[in-house]
């Protein structure tokens, strides 16, 4: 079943034309990875999807329901989480106060419960902690919940950023190159945990990624893009030897198209 | 070895520039007028001391090795002296008043001590040169002892500052033999040095004993935590019974100011948006209550049923300020609350609203607090209204700061994208995060109006913001204690100091730029703030126990 539908999606920025007519359809619990070159239309696409860019022309349809018009919160709290290409945590905060964050639309607590601390606030501060420490549990990073984010190594910042997202109870999950600048030991780690996210939660995630070796191995499906096109779509087996994908990655000139 | 002296060199110089600096536009004279200890030690030449020990204390720090240091110190120290000389020889002999109209024989005479020709231009030279020795040697004792010393001698000058406050605590015989009408006598200093130096050597050494343990809820709630506490409470609620008018009148300053700081807190210290028109608010606040109570007006309301509306129209006020700039970020956001504030005070001094709210002379008989028959009327009775004020303040603030939407404003300071992908809605908490702090600037206004009794346009000038502004930063941004801490320092202090009004803000201005450069984080700061600004490690925080949820 389809979770999220792009159709004939357009954005123009100035004379830069970074999507055209783009078309997409992610079935439900698989690895859905695009690539493309750089400024391909990647990470525009994700913005159109979070609400912080508004497409020119088209829509996207999330679990039957258009998301036009929608605030980049409303969508959020609608089922779609993100993290980020260069790692955008609260990073004067701790890592429990990270992914507490993240339930922010979930939670019930209003003015009122706050001010006086009625026993619903204790309820759910002590819900929260411990979900907080279960999700950070999952991620990988038990013990390391009164840390302030920014002293996290660089893999455990990546695994924060997952588990924040988490937070949120998304249905789709979009990871913008999670495997940017990690060692190959790291990267192996990313790839188990990306898996366990698809297979014990059943989430659906939308994968940009330019390690080719954890696209190849994670994508149950792959979309190229290239100047804001669809150029291929395919399992991992066809895209590999697709001459169009090979010329996109290799430069215009051994295009025959 | 040739750097240092190089340095020494600079280091001289620039507190010689300071030093003529400090006699030259009369701060010498003015704070020589007021004797701290005994009849001899003078504020004006306890400024010239401190920067002697100061410029002792640099030359010797940045140089490797002790001896080399202290010569340092030597030649730092004699070129600022040298450079008072040049200033006393300069005034004998030219007529240097006809442009410095505080190069005077009154200051000769200061800086000589009262001696010859001569020996007189020697004077400074020597106590330069001696006084930065002292500051070398201070240098290069151990840490701890360099801070022992260091607050017990910030005690006695505090001490000796506070006199007025702490005389009057005190039965009369033994105030005398503790205080002069000024300031400390030898015996109060000697003793505030000997008691103060041992307490603070004792609790420096407890504080670094308590630090290698791990952090347990017992330890916070120790006896003596308790007991001070309670000290503090006795204290508060006292105050205006044995204290002087003047000081009650100081007080309520203080505290109108901490409700403003708290105020203001939500919105630059918890959400990270620059609001430099504050006083807008407490201007709102002030002319609500005036209109709706003074007989001139034509609502006639008494105080309290005033005090809402005050406190609602100065929250709209941020509402409606709030919705324009929602989409504005640091220093555009900056001059948009700058100009709010400006307009504000522009439409209350217009023609168009003259008949309402009396333009420039502004409204008189503001209605008074009265709870069964009694009314406040005097400083000390405004004290307990302010006290409650500035203790509802401090609830909301910190229990606002511990719930979700504290969270979701902290969200908001660290990266507004971030937060809003998190599924925080960025209008309505930044929108509240203006509206309550509004809330609490109305408040203080209002209170303000009842107490002077009359709100003219000139009480509500750009200064108050920046005040407020200075005050949250000069305790540290986002904390609480801190403005508390910064109320005390910034508004309290400077009233203390009256006497010195002229040079009120060159002080003021010194003190900012010192704290930026050697405490950003402000007096009492965040802890993490702390850590991040000195990029020291953190310590390893113990993981806090889950709040369980039986607990009331």
């Amino acid at each position: 079943m389809a979770l999220l539908t792009a159709n004939g999606l357009t954005k123009r920025f100035g004379g830069l034309l970074a999507l055209k007519d783009l078309e997409l359809t992610i079935q439900e619990k698989t690895i859905h990875s695009v690539i493309g070159p750089n400024g391909a239309g990647k990470t525009t696409f994700f913005n159109c999807l979070t609400g912080f860019s508004i497409p020119d022309q088209g829509e996207i349809i999330f679990l039957g329901q258009s998301i036009h018009g929608m605030r980049p919160d409303q969508i959020a709290r609608w089922g779609i989480a993100r993290t980020y290409q260069n790692i955008r945590l609260f990073a004067n905060m701790t890592t429990s106060e990270n992914v507490i964050l993240g339930m922010h639309g979930h939670l019930q607590t209003n003015l009122f419960d706050a001010l006086f601390q009625t026993p619903r606030y204790w309820q759910e501060e002590y819900e929260t902690q411990k979900e907080a420490q279960r999700l950070l549990a999952f991620v990988g990073l038990e013990g390391k919940e009164a840390i302030i984010a920014a002293n996290l190594s660089y893999g455990d910042q990546r695994r924060l950023e997952i588990a924040r997202a988490l937070a949120l109870r998304p249905k789709l999950l979009l990871l913008d190159e999670p495997a940017a600048g990690m060692n190959p030991r790291e990267t192996n780690e990313m790839l188990t945990l990306t898996q366990r996210l698809r297979d014990e939660l059943g989430l659906t995630i939308l994968l940009i990624e330019h390690h080719m070796k954890v696209v190849m191995t994670l994508s149950d499906m792959i979309t190229v893009i290239d100047f804001g096109q669809k150029i291929a779509e395919g399992q991992p087996s066809a895209i590999q030897a697709n001459p169009q994908v090979i010329a996109a990655y290799l430069g215009g000139g051994a295009s025959t198209a | 070895m040739k750097t240092e002296l190089r340095t020494a060199l600079r280091i001289g110089l620039l507190g010689g520039l300071v030093a003529s600096h400090i006699c030259l536009v009369g701060m010498l004279e003015t704070f020589a007028k007021r004797n701290l200890i005994g009849d001899y030690l003078s504020m004006g030449y306890l400024l010239l001391l401190t920067l002697f020990l100061f410029v002792g204390y640099k030359a010797t720090q940045v140089a490797q090795k002790a001896a080399t240091g202290l010569l340092c110190a030597i030649i730092a120290g004699g070129i600022t002296g040298a450079s008072l000389s040049d200033l006393v020889f300069l005034t004998q002999n030219f007529q240097l008043r006809e442009i410095f109209a505080h190069a005077s024989p009154a200051l000769v005479k200061l800086l000589t001590l009262g001696q010859s020709k001569s020996l007189g231009l020697l004077i400074p030279i020597v106590s330069g040169i001696s006084w930065s020795l002292f500051g070398g040697f201070f240098a290069l004792l151990p840490k701890l002892w360099r801070r022992v010393l260091l607050n017990t001698l910030l005690l006695t000058l505090l001490l000796g500052l506070l006199r007025d406050i702490l005389n009057s605590l005190l039965p009369g015989d033994f105030g005398k033999t503790l205080f002069t009408s000024s300031g400390l006598t030898y015996i109060g200093a000697g003793s505030s040095l000997f008691c103060g130096g041992i307490l603070i050597w004792a609790f420096l050494t407890y504080r670094e004993q308590q630090k290698l343990k791990p952090e347990t809820s017992e330890s916070r709630n120790s006896p003596l935590q308790k007991l001070l506490f309670s000290l503090l409470i006795l204290f508060l609620l006292t105050f205006p019974l044995w204290s002087k008018s003047f000081l009650s009148n100081v007080a309520d300053s203080v505290g109108l100011y901490i409700i403003m700081g708290l105020g203001l807190n939500l919105v630059v210290g918890f959400a990270g948006m620059l609001d430099l028109g504050f006083v807008a608010f407490y201007a709102i606040g002030a002319y609500t209550m005036a209109v709706l109570t003074s007989p001139s007006g034509i609502f006639h309301f008494s105080f309290w049923q005033a005090l809402p509306f005050s406190m609602l129209i100065a929250m709209s006020g941020g509402i409606i300020l709030g919705l324009p700039i929602l989409r504005m970020r640091g220093d555009y956001l900056a001059i948009a609350t700058l100009g709010f504030g400006e307009i504000i005070r522009i439409l209350v001094i217009s023609d168009f609203l003259k008949p309402y709210l009396g333009g420039a002379q502004g409204i008189t008989n503001i209605g008074k607090p009265e709870i069964a028959q009694f009314t406040f009327k005097n400083p000390e009775h405004f004290y307990y209204l302010i006290l409650i004020g500035c203790l509802i303040a401090w609830f909301i603030a910190s229990r606002l700061k511990k719930s979700r939407l504290g969270r979701a404003w902290m969200a908001i300071r660290e990266d507004e994208d971030v937060a809003q992908a998190m599924g925080i809605n960025r209008v309505t908490t930044k929108l509240t995060a203006f509206a309550i702090g509004a809330l609490f600037g109305g408040l203080s206004g209002a209170i303000f109006a009842s107490m002077v009794d009359s709100v003219v346009p000139k009480s509500f000038d750009l200064l108050i913001s920046i005040n407020v502004l200075a005050l949250i930063i000069v305790g540290g941004i986002g904390s609480l204690p801190g403005v508390l801490v910064g109320a005390v320092v910034l508004v309290g202090l400077p009233e203390l100091l009256r006497e010195f009004q002229e040079y009120r803000l060159l002080v003021y201005g010194a003190v900012l730029v010192t704290m930026m450069l050697y405490r950003p984080e402000g007096l009492w700061p965040e802890v993490t703030l702390q850590h991040i600004l000195h990029k020291t490690a953190q310590p390893e925080f113990p993981v806090r126990p889950l709040p369980t949820p039986e607990k009331k």
